[in-house]
């Protein structure tokens, strides 16, 4: 396959939070043949303000964020299915009928959530990870799945892993309870839900929990420490990437 | 409607992990699967969820017209018709058809408007003897409680808890077993029924071009109450219109598919003015009252879609916060998903701006609506309305503020970076926050924070590209 050229969306989080995150992205991407760009200057994309309603301050980091990446070519593709749904579906909406409308939609025609990516424009699955004992169940994050319909993809893509077994989640479609802001604004119902989920998580008979959004999966993380839990948790694409000690 | 003195977060604090809790969902549980199965056999549900929203629609946007066609066919049917702009006046309107009839004791089947308006106490503290006859809300109302799901009202309550309930205000037998306690009920019931003055019913479709007032229900009490008593009292939100008889038969199938999976409700009732001189039975009177309560408001701003709704409770059932807490936490007879778009709709965003908030925004509510209703994006209009009138807390204003400011300039965003990983050095442990001082103490409260990293990604990255 021909080699193509993406810009890497990193999001906050896996910038300043899991940058482990975006060197596997790098990884994968190099190892799915793509030249992978880097735009500097990349903050956050607006979401949570835009979740709790400051659609005023969400429009000016959409603008931001339009600005930097306007100017770059190839496929943007951002390790999140909640932060690529914000750019594909709220920079267009929030934007709408202002002088940043075609270059939202300009943008958002470019963006890609990278399980996605990875699976349908790449057609690349199998990246020779190997993970002996490892057992491996999937939480599939909301905004993925219900705004971009991301499914099976992050499933098939550990699948290829050797050595690991792939087990199934109980309710792996029903929200964990982070919701953004919402995690620390209602948390005691934000770890009610999250309590569901962790006993499944556990019951799966995993050893690791993956998805395709850190800020879930820092909120897992965080509860699955908190009981004390020998389940790690990590993004999917740190699994298929490995760590090749770069 | 009566504000309590708690918040929505209070009040789920006092909720969550009780067996009130509990019992919400397992029940709802069992309603989505319910409906997952009734789904799954009806192969045009896709496509009959597409013909019921365009239904729905297509009454809202002639609602005015519809409504004006419907009132003159339930009065050539023989019926009377009153509007009423909020719930003092549909209350006073009910009272006075009461007095004017000489009718005392009411029976009444299932009716959210009529908790909407707060109906019962009204009657009740004007001498008026009110039954309710849906089992659930029979016994909510010996409970002294409030419904606490739009289909099931007493979804939160175990069948132990209702034997002790019926034996201890109504001197029987304490039973758990379902089938016992339903009879009990409907013994009770009957001599009520029989002397009833009148009889209060809810609406779940007018249809326009009839006339016609359908409810359906599980039990056949609104049938009852219904033809029973010599008058019918029916209390219709404005938005439960339909034009045509083929619109209402779509919109009944898909609101039982959605609701409990099954084909049609058990009982579909009809009634198409009072008795005529050959009927056998039936009430001598039919009074429609049309109930406007805040819905105006709704159909002229950009939440107006949620009175589409056919209440059948599919997003209560799937949504995650509701399955935590349970109806009684809104705070509101409209509770889950719907219900935090209707109430700040009907009543104003004080106090129940924070309803809106109530959610995760999973979107599971969108997925599962028959009428594919955009809830979370309502929510966001909501809360996009809440945060422009000010009413979120100051810390959150200003450090979005902040966040702003620092998220579109680069230089500010790389040493925000650099501060939060030397801050956050004094409070973690191994690359973890226990616990957070401010505003964000929530998390840690159940939850591990990681440590921002020491290099961030940008970094490695310039390093990587620099090498």
């Amino acid at each position: 396959m021909a080699t193509q050229k993406v810009q890497l969306m990193a999001t906050c989080l896996v910038d300043a939070v899991a940058p482990e995150v975006g060197k596997a992205t790098v990884r994968v991407l190099e190892l799915a043949r793509c030249e992978v760009g880097y735009p500097e200057g990349q903050t956050c994309c607006g979401q949570p303000a835009f979740n709790v309603g400051f659609v005023d301050e969400a429009r000016e980091m959409a603008r931001y964020t339009l600005d930097l990446f306007d100017e770059t070519e190839g496929t943007i593709v951002i390790p999140s299915g909640s932060c690529a749904a914000m750019v594909i579906e709220h920079y267009p909406e929030i934007l709408e009928g202002t002088d940043y409308e075609d270059k939202a939609k300009r943008v958002a025609g470019r963006t890609r959530e990278l399980s996605q990516f990875l699976v349908h424009d790449r057609g690349a699955t199998g990246f020779d990870a190997v993970c002996d004992g490892c057992t491996i169940t999937v939480h599939r994050s909301c905004h993925g799945l219900r705004n971009l319909g991301v499914r099976g993809e992050v499933d098939e893509l550990v699948r290829s892993i050797a050595g690991a077994e792939v087990v199934p989640l109980e309710g792996a479609e029903e929200c964990c309870g982070f919701g953004g802001l919402f995690s620390v604004e209602m948390p005691d119902v934000s770890a009610a839900i999250m309590r569901q989920k962790l006993d499944n998580v556990e019951d799966s008979g995993a050893n690791i929990l993956v998805g395709g959004d850190i800020s879930c999966l820092l909120h897992l993380e965080g509860g699955l420490r908190r009981r004390n839990s020998k389940v790690a948790v990590r993004h999917f694409v740190e699994m298929i990437g490995g760590d090749d000690g770069a | 409607m009566s504000s309590q003195p708690v918040t929505f977060l209070g009040r789920a604090r006092e909720l969550i992990g009780t067996p009130e809790a509990a019992a919400v969902d397992r029940g709802v549980r069992r309603f989505n699967e319910m409906r997952l199965a009734g789904s799954a056999e009806y192969a045009v549900m896709e496509a009959m969820r597409d013909r019921v929203r365009a239904i729905r629609l297509h009454s809202l946007r002639n609602l005015d017209k519809l409504l004006d066609r419907f009132a003159d066919q339930v009065i050539e049917a023989g019926g009377r018709v009153h509007f009423a702009r909020d719930a003092d006046e549909a209350n006073q309107i009910v009272a006075q058809i009461l007095r004017d009839t000489g009718s005392r004791r009411v029976v009444k089947s299932k009716s959210m408007v009529s908790e909407e308006i707060e109906l019962n106490p009204y009657l009740i503290s004007r001498g008026f003897s009110v039954t309710e006859t849906d089992l659930g809300e029979f016994i909510v109302q010996l409970a002294d409680d409030v419904p606490s799901h739009i289909i099931a009202p007493v979804l939160h309550k175990t069948a132990a808890q209702i034997g002790k309930l019926f034996a201890r205000k109504l001197g029987v037998e304490e039973t758990a077993d379902p089938t016992k306690l339903n009879q009990i009920a409907r013994d009770h019931l009957r001599e009520i029924f029989l002397a009833a003055d009148a009889g209060i019913s809810g609406v779940n479709l007018g249809v326009a071009e009839t006339g016609s007032i359908v409810t359906v229900t599980n039990e056949g009490n609104a049938r009852l109450c219904t033809t029973a008593p010599r008058v019918h009292i029916a209390l219709m939100g404005m938005e439960r219109i339909v034009a045509r008889w083929e619109d209402a038969a779509a919109t009944l199938e898909v609101l039982a598919r959605s609701a409990t999976g099954q084909h049609l409700s058990v009982y579909t009732n009809v009634v198409t003015g009072p008795r005529r001189s050959d009927d056998p039975d039936g009430p001598e009177q039919v009074h429609v009252v049309i109930i406007d309560n805040g819905r105006s408001d709704i159909l002229g701003s950009d939440i107006a879609e949620i009175l589409a709704c056919i209440r059948c409770g599919a997003c209560l059932n799937i949504c995650p916060v509701f399955r935590e807490v349970g109806g009684h936490g809104y705070g509101t007879v409209y509770s889950g998903p719907v219900g935090s778009v209707v109430t700040p709709g009907l009543h104003g965003m004080n106090p129940w701006w924070e309803l809106p908030y109530a959610s995760t925004l999973c979107g599971a509510c969108e997925e599962v609506c028959p009428v594919r209703i955009q809830i979370p994006s309502m929510l966001l209009k909501l809360r996009e309305r809440a945060a422009s009138e000010g009413r979120l807390p100051g810390w959150l204003e200003k450090g979005m503020s902040r966040y702003r400011t620092t998220a579109t300039d680069p230089v500010k965003w790389a040493s925000a970076k650099k501060w939060l990983y030397r801050l956050s050095g004094l409070v973690s442990m191994g690359g973890y926050i226990r616990r957070v001082p401010g505003p964000g103490r929530g998390w840690t409260r159940f939850r591990d924070l990681r440590r921002p990293a020491k290099q961030s990604f940008s970094d490695w990255m310039r390093d990587r590209d620099g090498a």
